[in-house]
């Protein structure tokens, strides 16, 4: 996998499994390498060693008044660029650099790209829910006219493995530890083929007892999902948990973080909140299944991927098939989603190249939608939380104890928000695995967060009631972030929060209320960002880098930053991304993207400007230093009178083309940061059905500099939806008897759909920090996603004056929650 | 295929043991499919499972292809035709990702049998613009940055510029109607209901200076 994402990780507070662990969804053999690149990438060139300057940056949010920061940087790091409201491009609403592409149809996502002689794959799924396979019968499949290859997985990718493989007898073939998991498959010359050919395969098992339900998993028991502790790695984009830690049955942890003493935190505390949340399994439901077209040639392997990390494909299709990585091409032109399920080669990736391999053909083999909800999820939890504080509000005491289910794998964890939001000197959180027989857990949107925001946010509401504090008021108290101080003064102005009723005020059936919650994500970078920028003399520029856009606008981002540099429209740069024979560029899970490889992108427009420069100024009769940008113009800084065209000082190259390929530079300072928002919900709750509805969304955020404030609002608006659709409507449910997930679909998987959609507005707030030439962050993770079930959370408080501390907040629960209906009246 | 086995009646088997059936939406009764399927018996209307020719009218161009009964419009479409702005998500109409006009009329591509629609005026994603330019609620879209993966974009497209033929001012509950069966996973559907209204206005504005016009030239 690509590199170590680097942020100031020794003094990184927090302790969610999300980002912790950064190693691969393949294991085994291919650990060593994968710890001896980290240390490669991870060496920074030492700060002290190279020939630096000082630069004064600007510095803070606008609304609080900008100053500016002092920062040593390496020599030759491009000046300082002024705040967005001085600047050409970035900062300034931009289209979507393929948005014809996209609303054409033109635009080729890995489901739609078609190679001459391509053949189509089917996955054969387990039937059961745990067991072992006694025999794989392929031969009617490989019979059938049109059938060229078939091929049976040898190892599952992706799930927990047992620490000591010697705890269970050896089989020939993966012991089936959830319904659903990928047995074989087989390519065929039409689609509808292949699916009469998995059909056709026979599989027998031994089945074994299993366990569905996280609360029966944990007892001591419960049928083992495995015969002895199991540890999953996590991705490129997070997921993944703990390891060395106990494990009893099924109950894998705890992984234990202490700060201070939480038994003297209590002592001093004059209120205490306490309380139980519970919170699902959600399934990431991308449009675009997981899937890959890989064409495999003796010389060469080329993969088309739906990916978040076009290196991370390659990386680990060179460890399974142990061929070069000079020898592998992963290609990610358009991809239709990811939301953190998608890195690394996969089981159906590997399945893929080993029936391309075989049949001596193109393969391609994307899931199909059931498959899609089983291949990965956001584990679920259950959470006891306890807070301590002062009068006044200061927290004294924060413990959490959190169960969650990654199923087959590990990365529950919910403690992010508990211990990253406030400061609290003491503090004790308690996070558990409990396996199932169910698909792995992965990495989803800001991992064990929206989980974690959930019961935490509620409970600083919780105590803002005891304390008898306006919540807003208590988080001024206790909330370090001057960005989210901005963003409260905001939601204060801008919203009805003046006019907030007491909790319950409402008389009617209908109760009307209003909450707010705020979310905490982290500067990661990735030091291991590198991409090329390349002028040709006809005065066309091009950006080349393995980095992907999966919807988030990557594209158009690199466009604006090359634009700025080099003066011209951003539609006028041609963006080459998304695949690996340009410079590897991150991963896109955690919000890095924007943060690593836009510094890598500015630096080398400059410093390809440069070499134009002093490669054109002879021909202009002067001297590259005396050559500068104004208006889209290149002038003479000593004459006012002289300015050229770009194309015209292009034009004026001896070369062909001149390019720079750069990587990124280590941070101008190694501080913590952190990004975060701040979401005000307004619902009315129908008392009488159970039914919530959302009224309006006030969303305040922070990414830094924004680059392209309309591509920002647009994952602002989808963080929100996503978190309104996983507060209210989101539910993985399992059938306890049979072992299968039921809903696995997109009729009885209710996402959110058009008429749940509330109104929205969107403040983003500048928060210039001095970081990086750029100073760009990602929005991925803190958007709304974090905050909204929370948010509602507190706002059905405010309208009904009970507290709901299970999700998703359907009318069952809702109507349990009110007292109108019992336990024994829910399915 | 006479030995393939019994597998469970999904949609498409249903819809293939139904023979010729119209099932061009996906609001269609069960008896109302039953119904047909006994007419198509009855009428000796019953082909397939080998493959055989059809004539499809796509964008305004006649094809020919050979494909089994049993393949979708959306298969055909993406497979045959290498007509791929057709998205298949859900495969099983819940998501509208595969939304094309039968006849100007939205109908979801991946609950259509190709050879139930050779008589029928077919139009995707690809021809919705008749020339180079761009439909204007494409390039509305494009303006209001109405997409993120894009993968459902094409399917919304369709949606929305079909309910501006038949509405031409419509309201937010309109165009929230109109796209209540297109899922986006992105949460891109404000910017999707304000580039729909957008047009909309647009097309009043023109509408409106036309009359100006009309009546200073009288």
């Amino acid at each position: 996998m690509a590199a170590e994402i680097v942020l100031a990780r020794e003094e990184q507070q927090e302790s969610t499994s999300g980002q912790k662990s950064v190693s691969k969804g393949v294991q085994g053999e291919a650990r060593p390498t994968v710890e001896a690149e980290k240390k490669d990438a991870q060496t920074p060139p030492a700060a002290n060693s190279m020939p630096t300057r000082n630069e004064m940056f600007v510095f803070g949010i606008p609304q609080e008044g900008l100053t500016q920061k002092e920062r040593e940087v390496p020599l030759d790091e491009p000046p300082p660029l002024a705040q967005n409201s001085e600047l050409k491009y970035i900062g300034k609403p931009t289209p979507r650099y393929d948005g014809a592409q996209k609303v054409t149809g033109r635009g080729k996502y890995t489901a739609d790209v078609q190679l001459p002689g391509m053949l189509y794959a089917r996955i054969v799924d387990a039937t059961i829910p745990h067991g072992r396979i006694t025999s794989i019968d392929t031969s009617a499949a490989e019979a059938l006219p049109g059938v060229k290859a078939v091929h049976v997985i040898e190892h599952t990718y992706g799930i927990a493995e047992l620490r000591d493989p010697k705890q269970e007898s050896p089989s020939r073939y993966p012991v089936i530890r959830y319904a659903g998991q990928p047995i074989a498959g087989v390519a065929a010359t039409s689609p509808q083929i292949a699916s009469d050919a998995a059909a056709l395969i026979r599989v027998t098992y031994d089945s074994m007892p299993f366990v569905v339900d996280k609360q029966e998993a944990r007892a001591t028991t419960a049928p083992a999902v495995f015969p002895g502790p199991a540890d999953a790695a996590g991705s490129a984009g997070g997921g993944g948990g703990p390891k060395d830690v106990p494990q009893v049955g099924n109950v894998h942890g705890p992984q234990r973080k202490k700060v201070g003493d939480v038994d003297q935190g209590f002592a001093e505390a004059e209120a205490i909140v306490e309380g139980e949340y519970f919170t699902q399994v959600q399934t990431h439901s991308a449009l675009e299944t997981h899937g890959f077209l890989v064409d495999w040639k003796p010389d060469e392997v080329t993969v088309y991927a739906s990916t978040q990390g076009t290196a991370s494909v390659r990386d680990e299709f060179a460890e399974v098939f142990k061929i070069p990585k000079s020898q592998v091409r992963v290609i990610t032109e358009y991809m239709g989603g990811g939301f953190g399920a998608k890195f690394g080669a996969g089981n159906e990736g590997v399945v893929a190249a080993n029936l391309s391999r075989r049949a001596k053909a193109p393969v391609k083999l994307m899931l199909d939608r059931k498959q899609e909800h089983i291949v990965c999820n956001r584990p679920d939890s259950h959470q006891k939380l306890k807070i301590g504080a002062k009068k006044d509000g200061t927290l004294t005491a924060i413990a959490l104890t959190s169960y969650g289910t990654a199923g087959v794998g590990t990365g529950a964890g919910t403690a992010g928000p508990a211990t990253n939001l406030y400061k609290c000197p003491n503090l004790l959180t308690e996070e558990y695995d409990v396996f199932i027989n169910a698909g792995p857990g992965a990495a989803f949107r800001a991992p064990g967060h929206p989980q974690g925001c959930f019961a935490f946010e509620q409970a600083i509401d919780e105590l803002a009631v005891r304390l008898d504090m306006d919540p807003l008021a208590l988080r001024d108290k206790i909330d370090d972030s001057p960005a989210r101080r901005v963003e409260r003064i905001i939601i204060r102005e801008r919203t009805n929060w003046k006019n907030r009723k007491p909790a319950g005020a409402d008389r009617g059936p209908i109760k009307r209320g209003m909450g707010i919650a705020q979310s905490v994500w982290y500067r990661f970078v990735n030091m291991d960002s590198s991409c090329e920028v390349r002028v040709s003399r006809d005065g066309s520029v091009e950006l080349m880098s393995s980095v992907q856009d999966l919807g988030t606008g990557t594209k158009t981002l690199l466009a604006i930053v090359v634009a700025e540099e080099f003066g011209i429209p951003p539609a006028e740069v041609v963006i080459r991304i998304g695949d690996t024979r340009y410079p590897i560029g991150p991963n896109s899970g955690g919000s890095v993207t924007a943060c690593s490889i836009t510094p890598a992108v500015r630096n080398a427009a400059y410093q390809a400007k440069h070499k134009l420069f002093a490669a054109a100024a002879p021909r202009l009769g002067t001297t590259a230093d005396n050559l500068g940008l104004r208006g889209g113009n290149v002038i003479f800084k000593d004459d006012g009178s002289k300015s050229y065209s770009f194309r015209q000082v292009a034009a004026k190259m001896p070369t062909s083309e001149i390019s720079a390929r750069v990587t990124r530079s280590p941070e101008y300072a190694k501080e913590r940061i952190t990004y975060g928002g701040v979401d005000y919900v307004e619902l009315a709750v129908d008392t009488e059905t159970g039914r919530v509805h959302i009224e309006k969304v006030f969303g305040a955020h922070d990414c830094g500099r924004p680059i392209n404030p309309l591509g920002v609002i647009s994952q602002i608006n989808g963080g929100i939806l996503q978190g309104i659709s996983y507060a209210l409507f989101e539910e993985r449910v399992m059938d306890r008897k049979q072992g299968y997930m039921l809903n696995a679909n997109l009729e009885n998987y209710k996402i959110l759909g058009a008429r749940e959609v509330p109104e929205i507005e969107v403040e983003l707030v500048e928060n210039y920090l001095a970081q990086s030439s750029t100073d760009a962050a990602g929005i991925g993770e803190s958007a709304g996603v974090i905050t909204l079930a929370a948010a509602i959370g507190n706002a059905f408080y405010n309208a009904t004056g009970v507290r709901m501390r299970k999700i998703p907040m359907t009318p069952a629960n809702i109507l349990a929650a009110l007292g109108k209906i019992g336990q024994e009246d829910m399915a | 295929m006479s030995d393939t086995p019994k597998i469970e009646v999904s949609r498409r088997g249903f819809l293939k043991g139904a023979g010729l059936t119209a099932a061009t939406t996906v609001i269609e009764s069960a008896s109302a499919l039953a119904r047909e399927a006994k007419e198509a018996v009855e009428g000796d209307r019953s082909v397939g499972p080998g493959s055989l020719p059809v004539k499809l009218q796509v964008n305004g161009q006649e094809h020919t292809i050979i494909i089994e009964p049993r393949y979708t419009l959306a298969e055909t479409l993406r497979d045959n035709l290498g007509l791929t702005g057709t998205k298949v998500v859900c495969d099983r109409g819940s998501c509208s990702a595969c939304t094309i006009w039968l006849d100007g009329t939205p109908a979801l591509a991946c609950m259509t049998l190709a050879i139930d629609v050779a008589e029928r005026k077919i139009t995707t994603i690809e021809g919705l613009s008749r020339g180079d330019g761009m439909h204007p609620v494409q390039a509305a879209f494009v303006k209001h940055d109405a997409m993120q993966c894009g993968f459902c974009t094409p399917g919304m497209v369709m949606s929305c510029a079909a309910l501006l033929e038949r509405n031409p001012d419509p309201q937010l509950a309109d165009v929230k109607h109109a796209v209540s069966g297109n899922l986006c996973r992105c949460g891109t559907y404000p910017k999707v209901f304000a580039a729909t209204l957008d047009v909309a206005q647009q097309r009043k504005q023109a509408a409106g200076l036309l009359t100006l016009d009309a009546t200073k030239e009288a």
